[in-house]
């Protein structure tokens, strides 16, 4: 079972599941207790534009998913804190828009067909040892300033008017919030592609929290059951020769129904 | 220590072009136990948040303990409007007390041992040190509202705001809390400011009335009275909520 290790795309496959993880098990937890799924989904459907941009204009997709990616983040940021009562039509507007634009400069980049699919439902098993690297960079940032804000973040995702009778600047922090998110679900595509990217996001965490007594703990429980589904759904969808991306997920799904079948703490 | 606990020169707040706060003065001392009275959407806790440094004024100022809003949340304590509904959040009692002491905290540093005898003590207050492990999510409304006193009162304020803190508390607990916050009020000095509805309670225990509705009227009364419930009924407000029983009060009478 252990012969697939000898492939280096495998290797660095399990290597960008378990960095991924990690992401998804931090911001996730805070995406999940903030309730902004929603709008992760929509930055990570909206940065599509960007991977067709940086087709057109010739340049690394990578850079043009994160620069859509950004860009929505704070656009729908602005959106739901000034105009809450709308904020969810207008980010599924900007969900749409983001991905059509995308589809449209794929359309008008002269003699290039690029494979959508692998940007739809992820690119594990292309996963170059150096993008490795700036993936462990960018976790590294992620997980320091999640360290760092940790009470911040705290305060501000239980009680949000008193956090900011304690002096939390929660706007500042609502955007870094918004921006460690458009990270991880740049990374995140990778794996599992961008319409997976929820799943990966909010599952593991949804499931933390059911048997965590702190955030801190949720994340760390969110952190390794991440690391439990990816690293199963790779070895999965190698054997049973699937796609990947959709293989994790439905392990996740798996894991998310045993789940439910197991009391949480507060029950 | 001479300055006043609240002070506001014509201060104004509107939501959407949409007028809630009319030009409010008022002057709290040092030590005052005011009760906040008006009818729901009157402009209360636009009030409460404005004094907190939540919301900005639109016109007018706002000073509270002599510095602009928000300059030392350390020294405010605020309860805010209970939130309905189940609680899922993963923090137990005793974490959540501890962020009251939020304030007192730099960045850098852990809680400390004073901040969780603290913690511990405002939880005793409450009668809630018994469920300091227990998560947030398994406790009643009530115990949950209690947590949020203790919170509040963890970190120490010398003011100390509640936006309706009694909602959801059970009657047994109801009385108590406002001996502990009268005792507060005595023994501390705590300037405390309550929007309540409950003038049962309050007319034993609070000295002064402020009626909020866009416009504030300040009743300032060292003896709670007969007289006084009655300047309370005269505020121009449309309704009043006592008990389950709304008491239809006329305007200008």
């Amino acid at each position: 079972m252990l012969e697939i290790l000898q492939y280096e795309f495998m290797r660095n496959a399990l290597a960008a599941g378990l960095l991924v993880s990690i992401a998804c098990g931090v911001i996730g937890s805070l995406v999940v207790v903030n309730r902004i799924v929603f709008i992760s989904g929509g930055i990570a459907h909206a940065s599509y534009g960007g991977i067709g941009l940086a087709f057109f204009a010739g340049f690394a997709p990578g850079l043009g998913a994160g620069l859509a990616a950004l860009v929505s983040a704070l656009v729908m940021g602005l959106v739901s804190h000034s105009r809450k009562h709308r904020a969810d039509t207008i980010i599924g507007v900007i969900w749409a828009v983001g991905m059509s634009v995308g589809i449209i400069l794929m359309d008008l980049t002269p003699g290039y067909r690029v494979d959508l699919m692998s940007y739809l439902f992820g690119s594990i098993l292309l996963v170059p040892t150096h993008a490795l690297w700036s993936m462990a960079g960018l976790i590294l940032v992620i997980t320091a300033l999640t360290i760092f804000f940790y009470k911040d973040f705290l305060v501000m995702s239980h009680d949000e008017e008193f956090a900011r009778a304690m002096g939390v600047p929660v706007t500042s922090l609502y955007f870094l919030l918004l921006i460690m998110v458009a990270i991880s679900v740049v990374m995140t595509i990778q794996v599992v592609g961008l319409i997976l990217v929820i799943a990966l996001l909010t599952i593991p965490s949804y499931i933390a929290e059911k048997y965590s007594s702190s955030l801190k703990q949720m994340m760390l429980t969110a952190v390794i059951i991440s690391i439990v589904f990816t690293q199963t759904g790779i070895w999965l969808a190698y054997y049973m020769d699937l796609t990947t991306g959709a293989t994790i997920v439905m392990v996740a799904a798996a894991g998310f129904l045993i789940s439910s079948l197991i009391p949480g703490r507060a029950s | 220590m001479n300055e006043p606990a609240i002070e506001t020169r014509d201060l104004s707040f509107a939501y959407n072009h949409h007028p809630v706060l009319e030009a409010v003065n008022m002057r709290v001392r040092r030590g005052e136990f005011l009760a906040v009275l008006g009818p729901n959407g009157g402009g209360k806790t636009t009030l409460i948040r404005i004094l907190l440094g939540i919301l900005r004024p639109m016109q007018g100022r706002a000073m509270v303990l002599g510095e602009p809003p928000g300059e030392s949340p350390q020294r405010v304590g605020y309860v805010p409007q209970s939130q309905s509904g189940a609680d899922r959040f993963p923090i137990n009692v005793m974490d959540t007390v501890l962020l009251g002491r939020l304030g007192h905290l730099g960045r850098w540093f852990r809680f400390s041992g004073r901040d969780y005898q603290m913690a511990r003590h405002a939880l005793e207050e409450v009668g809630m040190l018994e469920f300091s492990e227990r998560s947030i999510g398994s406790l009643s409304g009530g115990q949950r509202q209690r947590v949020l006193i203790a919170r509040a009162l963890a970190g120490e304020p010398e003011i100390l705001f509640l936006d309706e803190p009694t909602a959801a508390v059970d009657q047994a607990f109801h009385s108590r809390f406002y001996d502990l916050l009268k005792e507060l009020n005595e023994q501390k000095n705590t300037t405390i400011v309550v929007i309540s509805h409950d003038l049962s309670v309050l007319s034993s225990h609070v000295k002064a009335v402020a009626c909020v509705n866009r416009n504030l009227y300040y009743h300032d009364a060292a003896e709670i009275s007969q007289e006084m419930l009655e300047k309370v009924y005269h505020c121009p407000v449309d309704l009043i909520a006592h008990g389950h029983v709304p008491h239809r009060v006329l305007k200008h009478h």
